[in-house]
């Protein structure tokens, strides 16, 4: 079965409770054709699994990279990926729209 | 993201109430809003038609940039009536993301064998749904041909303004189950709430078939129009 976006935050919730680091990442704009819509979560843990996604999984890897960072040094952080953007050259989307993610850890 | 926030959308979220996440993009502030508590939110206007929007977006108010995600309940799926058709349309429904329950008193047809991966109540309607009542973001499939059965559960579903309610039967059956709905003091507007005959034109035959029709009928319903006056919902 699918995961819901529902699914996706209490398992970001419960992965908390267990004692995991998590960060939350979340698509807050879009342009153009997008694969996932605004809102769509992914949430990762400092191990580097990962549940939910951003993009049906075009950007997936940069953004589980990024959410070690963020997991790491607590700040969030603004990403965005698009095939016009200077990021494609290691993650772009390959239906030429653009995303913008939102990752931040969960305290 | 603060884990008491979370845990707070993540309970109403299981409590089918209504709410926005605001995250200023600026500093990471964050709160979740229910949409009980939207007056008392500075953005109270703006949550309210993110709601109504149903939609989770990007926004700039007075200068600073926020991001809404808006939380609406899952929406349900109450099938009255243990028949052939719900034994194809419960699993169909969770695949679309629906979350399917079956009401059907008579026993023979309401086991667990009959669905082994879907709730049953071998009850009346008014008993099977006092525990869960439907609400705007409850779909209601009558599916038993028998009024007995489906008019208790029709009568509720038209009272709780249920985002899809569909009927199963020729169109003289539901020119009958009209009549009795208009003896109860449902005017036309609610009565032309209810899809009948159920289910999309697609020329339907088999008991899968006319599931598929259905999940269609009960999608667009979902999407096309937002759910109204969600969010004056308690």
């Amino acid at each position: 079965m699918l995961t819901r976006e529902e699914d996706v935050l209490s398992a970001a919730e419960a992965w908390r409770y267990a004692g995991r680091e998590v960060a939350i990442a979340t698509v807050v704009e879009t342009w153009g054709s997008a694969p996932r819509p605004v809102g769509s979560h992914l949430v990762i843990d400092a191990e580097g699994h990962f549940l939910g996604s951003v993009s049906g999984g075009c950007v997936e890897g940069a953004v589980v990279e990024e959410a070690a960072d963020v997991i790491a040094t607590g700040a969030p952080r603004m990403l965005e990926f698009g095939v016009a953007d200077e990021t494609a050259w290691r993650a772009g989307l390959s239906c030429g729209g653009r995303i913008r993610v939102y990752v931040e850890k969960l305290n | 993201m603060r884990l008491d926030v979370l845990r707070a959308m993540n309970a109403a979220r299981r409590a089918r109430r209504a709410g926005v996440m605001v995250t200023r993009l600026a500093d990471g502030d964050q709160r979740f809003v229910e949409a009980a508590a939207f007056g008392a939110d500075p953005l109270a206007d703006t949550l309210d038609s993110a709601l109504r929007m149903g939609k989770s977006a990007a926004v700039t108010v007075d200068g600073a940039d926020y991001f809404l995600a808006v939380q609406a309940p899952a929406p349900r799926l109450t099938l009255i009536g243990a028949v052939h058709i719900s034994q194809a349309l419960a699993p169909m429904a969770r695949i679309a993301g629906l979350d399917p329950t079956i009401v059907d008193p008579r026993t023979a047809f309401a086991t667990p064998e009959r669905f082994p991966d879907t709730p049953v109540i071998a009850e009346w309607p008014d008993e099977a749904l006092a525990g869960a009542p439907p609400d705007r973001y409850t779909a209601v499939c009558l599916l038993t041909h028998d009024p007995k059965i489906d008019d208790p559960a029709l009568v509720l579903a038209l009272g709780a303004d249920c985002f899809y309610i569909g009927a199963l039967g020729s169109k003289k059956t539901h020119a009958k189950r009209l009549e009795r709905m208009r003896a109860k003091g449902f005017d036309e507007a609610a009565l032309a709430r209810i899809h009948a005959p159920i289910g999309l034109d697609i020329g339907a035959v088999s008991p899968a078939e006319i599931a598929v029709s259905i999940i269609g009928e009960i999608v667009a319903a979902l999407r096309r129009k937002p759910l109204r006056s969600a969010a004056g919902a308690p």
